[in-house]
């Protein structure tokens, strides 16, 4: 059938997310999967966040939350996290103008508070550890490692396609026509940002 | 077959401009300002219902922020809005249902 001149006319030949693809619903295909892909991410971390709520101050013997956490040190972490969501957005408006040095800048300032916010949660895992919580401790261990854990390995993750993505930029093969790869890469990473929000109310702020 | 194709736009027929970069930095200097005002709650001693549900309040206005402007679901086509609220609505729907019929918030 004939398309409708109208609905093609919505094309933006300036736009720098344009990349000539034909669509069905006029978005992109691949920032379409991005956000379906962060609407399951949200039932993974409510169970995991669930779990955490289910268990909450039924553990038979210590350590419990109180004796364990560092609030001082986890906020700091949570202010780090919460930074690299502006690095990341700050890149995103780089490659969109085409400037790609502040692109490659802002990416590896991501890369690096992402880096940043993982060595912390290792040193503090090792810290719990070290007091006698494991992850086979008591119901508080078992769900805490498990949903900060996946986390972390969701941040670690997010810390390699940043570095990737500077790799291909350093390499001349991320031009300002693929600024909708950056955009959907941001996108995860401030999933992973908004995900801590919530992690650190509600885990760390809250008391039992 | 009646297809409705269009060049793609990366989602953004309906957009609106995104911020500037120190409209950015703004957003995340309100953002660590927030964190900073839960942090200091949290050593308050007020009564436990109410801190707890202004500590509440203040990371869903976090979320939204972040998504709203970091992720430019304000300024994005409806279809990602709705397909994003849709999902989460859902899912704080199913697991605060069954908290509750856990008996964790009684």
């Amino acid at each position: 059938m004939a398309t409708p001149a109208s609905v093609v006319g919505q094309e933006h030949p300036t736009d720098p997310h344009a990349h000539g693809h034909v669509t069905n619903t006029g978005l992109s295909n691949e920032k379409l999967a991005m956000w379906a892909f962060l609407g399951s991410e949200c039932l993974l971390f409510g169970a995991l966040i669930s779990a955490f709520f289910l268990y909450r101050g039924k553990s038979q013997s210590g350590p419990t939350a109180e004796d364990v956490y560092d609030i001082p040190f986890t906020s700091v972490s949570s202010f780090v996290l919460l930074m690299s969501s502006l690095t990341m957005v700050l890149a995103l408006s780089a490659i969109q103008r085409g400037d790609h040095r502040r692109l490659r800048v802002w990416l590896m300032a991501t890369a690096l508070l992402g880096a940043s916010f993982i060595a912390g949660q290792v040193y503090e895992f090792t810290t719990f550890i070290r007091e006698g919580l494991t992850i086979k401790t008591n119901l508080f261990g078992s769900s805490f490692f498990v949903l900060t854990g996946f986390h972390g390995v969701h941040v670690t993750l997010g810390v390699v396609m940043l570095l990737s993505l500077w790799n291909l930029s350093l390499r001349g093969r991320l031009g300002q026509e693929k600024a909708e790869v950056i955009e959907i890469a941001g996108l995860y990473w401030h999933f992973v940002d908004v995900v801590w929000i919530l992690i650190f109310t509600v885990i760390y702020l809250i008391p039992e | 077959m009646t297809e409705h194709l269009t060049h793609d736009g990366g989602g953004h027929a309906e957009h609106g401009a995104h911020p500037t970069d120190a409209k950015y930095v703004k957003i995340a200097l309100i953002l660590g300002a927030l964190t900073a005002i839960e942090v200091s709650l949290y050593y308050t001693s007020f009564s436990e219902v109410a801190t707890n549900s202004v500590l509440m309040l203040l990371a869903a206005f976090k979320f939204v922020i972040v998504v709203a402007y970091f992720m430019h679901l304000k300024f994005d086509n409806k279809i990602l809005r709705r397909l994003f609220i849709t999902g989460f609505v859902l899912a704080s729907f199913c697991y605060v249902g069954y908290l509750v019929t856990m008996g964790v918030f009684v």
